[in-house]
């Protein structure tokens, strides 16, 4: 570094900050600058090993290192100054803590002297981000600073990976100290994820697995967390098994959504046969997922008749929702490696003939069916017509949330896992296009898309500055409707129709905000139109907002009205003014 | 029962509640309490009592007892969410484990005269209370016990003049020659 002293070891904290982030391998890091991180800010200005991304919001910074570490399976690194830098970071903070994205949060603070005196930018970081982070660090001491460094990194992307923050005063980063290189006492003894599962466990679930006459697996985000030895093994066991296998919005593309055994979607907007085969099914494989209250509706009539089998690395996760009969603690891809090996040393292919029957009923309903038009744009086309335009292209996906997320889920067919970045936890409206930014930094040359809708795209707007900054050639692909769908949505289904606020009024002209931006503006109105469009963008080799304008009023179904079971759903045929209101008229009291 | 409409689904649990004491070992650093009250606090759980002082200055180990109540799967999740924690070591559930002492200590303050104050002195007395403060018209008591002795007792010294208690919490150990 710039430190060119006797001792290469003896360096400010801001060096060290710099040096660390190069020994751990990192190459880009996404930040704001401000009074109290401008000595890091000087640090970065001198080398050329970690590029800087510049922000136009810190929250921006945040959701950009989410997408980089879902998309790259690394830690995202994001740099933030005091005060108002540091509170801007708590929603992407909270979106990685419950989408368990591992980030590492470098916060600058006001000099340690000053800290509880209400100085200017002064904020209680790290009371502020500790529910929100997995943990957090307050450095007082220079020499204290490449121990937690270190250790923060090994927190974040370990066990249950996580956000962690790290809060550098001012004083501390101009101090110098002594830097070390991370080494294994870096690390709280305390802190010590289970990797392995118990084999006693393991082969009480062969067994049943074996045995099984009605089984399903059902797979989250832990899955691809794990790295990309847990997919290859879940596809293995599916293959050597037979069992169909369904997925939770996280865990999409661990198994190829071409795969002759795959359900689809499980959960509120799941598809009706991957709700019927849980909700019917005898033994049921949980792996790297959480029984989400999205996932289980009634949890009184969750799956009622089946053995559960739950691997999951955080402990907490069991029997939390759900009370299951085999809990195994483990890191997925470790105990899905031991299942197989007992399996195909042991047991073999269950035979579930019958139960493929019954689910090839189930699929004939044909759940995520919808009526297309030739005068307006249906969103579940627009996203199958965008899914056709990419299929075989090197191609990844972000959404916001909403309504434009759950038919993204449906209808783009995903077959490869770090492909689809979505909030599914916290639900975060704006995630989407920062994320797409950080995804386009991580792989330059790929299609990066985010799929968005029209209110929740105004709440990261700016990013598109950054996007024109860097060259980064993100495409925003907005289903426009004109309203916050699944607000509007809820309103009707559970509000007497009554649209309060949900109304997207004043909104900006998409194209005319992209050719500010210097980016390209595109808006398709006729489905005629929509697949030149959309040919059109991909062309485009620079950043494109996209103004799809859809159908205003369509609703996202299939769907578990509130309250009931999966086996209660609201198919999109059923789902008539009549039918509708009658289903939600139990849920309205329950939900 | 009419409920509101919402995005969530409402149910009622209606497990009995238990309560436990919970043992936590925990490396003592800047803000390790505050995490493990946030955590009860932030999820919902209850605590009835909390007692936390550093146990291996060198090691620099705190102990942390908690008294808490909640439905078995409840219990469970506390466990496991302060297992989880980074500067956790240990979670003990004293009452799981059924060979465990746990003793609080109060100091009482009560004034009176005549009848009263000779009243207070025979209960304390019979409580094994130790006079740690005298006037003319008041005494302070120490009395050492588990949490229903030491409620006992404030319950009798109220007739007779109770002006203010201070305890400390619950502390607990396990019994025989295991550490835990």
């Amino acid at each position: 570094m710039s430190d060119k002293s006797h001792d290469s070891n003896q360096m400010t904290g801001a060096a060290m900050i710099v040096r660390a982030l190069i020994d751990h391998g990192v190459t880009d890091i996404f930040g704001y600058p401000g009074g109290a991180v401008l000595p890091i800010y000087d640090e970065i200005f001198q080398q050329s090993e970690v590029q800087h991304i510049l922000v136009r919001h810190e929250q921006g910074a945040g959701h950009a290192a989410e997408g980089y570490a879902r998309s790259t399976g690394k830690p995202g690194v994001a740099l933030v100054t005091s005060g108002p830098g540091a509170t801007n970071m708590v929603t992407p903070l909270t979106d990685a803590l419950m989408d368990s994205i591992p980030l590492v949060c470098i916060s600058g603070q006001v000099p340690t002297h000053l800290i509880g005196n209400d100085a200017f930018q002064e904020c209680d970081t790290v009371g502020i981000t500790r529910p929100c982070t997995k943990h957090n660090w307050l450095v007082r001491d220079v020499n204290d600073l490449a121990k937690v460094l270190h250790e923060a990194f090994y927190v974040a992307t370990t066990g249950r990976p996580g956000p962690v923050l790290v809060d550098v005063p001012k004083d501390v980063q101009f101090a110098t100290g002594t830097y070390h290189p991370p080494r294994k006492s870096d690390v709280h003894r305390s802190y010590a994820p289970r990797v392995k599962g118990d084999a006693t466990q393991i082969r009480k679930a062969v067994s049943l697995l074996a045995s099984a006459k009605r089984p399903v697996i059902y797979s989250g985000g832990g899955v691809i967390n794990s790295g990309p030895e847990a997919t290859k093994l879940l596809r293995e066991l599916v293959e050597v098994t037979g069992i169909p296998i369904t997925s939770t919005l996280m865990g999409l593309g661990a198994y190829p959504a071409s795969g002759k055994n795959w359900l689809g979607m499980l959960g509120m907007h799941g598809t009706y046969e991957a709700n019927m085969t849980m909700h019917d099914c005898d033994v049921m494989l949980c792996v790297g997922a959480r029984f989400d209250d999205r996932i289980t509706g009634r949890v009184d009539a969750f799956s009622p008749g089946s053995k559960k089998i739950h691997i999951d690395i955080d402990p907490s996760s069991i029997n939390k929702n759900i009370r299951v009969d085999v809990p195994i603690i483990g890191d997925c891809g470790n105990v899905l490696g031991d299942i197989l090996q007992v399996f195909k040393a042991e047991a073999k292919k269950p035979d579930i003939k019958a139960w493929w029957q019954q689910i090839a009923q189930w699929r004939a309903r044909n759940s995520l069916y919808y009526k297309k038009s030739n005068d307006v744009i249906l969103p579940q086309h627009a996203i199958q017509s965008l899914f056709e335009a990419t299929r075989g292209k090197d191609t990844y996906i972000t959404t916001e949330v909403g309504q434009h997320q759950m038919w993204a889920a449906q209808f783009y067919g995903f077959e490869e896992p770090h492909r689809w970045m979505t909030s599914g936890g916290l639900g975060t409206m704006g995630y989407g296009l920062p994320a797409a930014v950080g995804v386009q930094v991580a792989h330059p040359d790929s299609l990066v898309i985010d799929i968005a809708g029209d209110a929740s795209v105004q709440m990261t707007i700016q990013e598109m500055s950054t996007a024109v900054q860097y060259e980064l050639p993100i495409k925003i692909f907005i289903l426009n409707n004109q309203y916050m769908g699944m607000v509007r949505q809820w309103q009707q289904l559970l509000h007497g129709n009554r649209l309060s606020h949900s109304y997207s009024e004043a909104l900006p002209d998409f194209v005319k905000l992209a050719e500010a931006y210097g980016a390209v503006g595109l808006q398709v109105t006729k489905p005629a139109d929509l697949d030149g469009a959309i040919k059109e963008m991909i062309a485009v080799k620079r950043p494109v907002l996209f103004d799809c304008r859809v159908a205003a009023l369509e609703n996202c179904f299939p769907m578990i009205p509130s309250g009931k079971a999966h086996n209660e759903m609201l198919l999109p045929e059923q789902a008539n003014d009549e039918a509708t209101a009658k289903a939600f008229a139990g849920g309205k009291a329950l939900v | 029962m009419n409920q509101p409409a919402s995005a969530y689904f409402i149910e009622e649990r209606h497990d009995p509640n238990e309560t436990h004491t919970l043992a936590v070992l925990v490396q003592n650093e800047p803000g390790v309490l505050a995490r493990v009250i946030g955590l009860f606090s932030g999820r919902g759980y209850n605590i009835e009592s909390l007692t936390v002082s550093e146990t291996e200055a060198q090691k620099h180990l705190s102990r942390i007892t908690i008294v808490t109540t909640g439905t078995p799967m409840v219990i469970a999740q506390i466990k496991h969410q302060l297992d989880r924690m980074v500067p956790v070591y240990q979670v003990v559930d004293m009452t799981q484990t059924r060979r465990s002492i746990e003793r609080e200590l109060a100091m009482v303050k009560v004034r009176g005269q005549g009848e009263h104050r000779v009243e207070s002195l025979r209960l304390a007395d019979a409580f094994r209370a130790r006079v740690i403060d005298a006037t003319t018209e008041s005494f302070v008591f120490e009395i050492t016990g588990n949490t229903d002795k030491i409620n006992q007792f404030i319950d009798l010294m109220r007739p007779l003049g109770l002006v203010e208690v201070s305890r400390t919490g619950v502390a607990a150990i396990g019994r025989g020659p295991e550490g835990m």
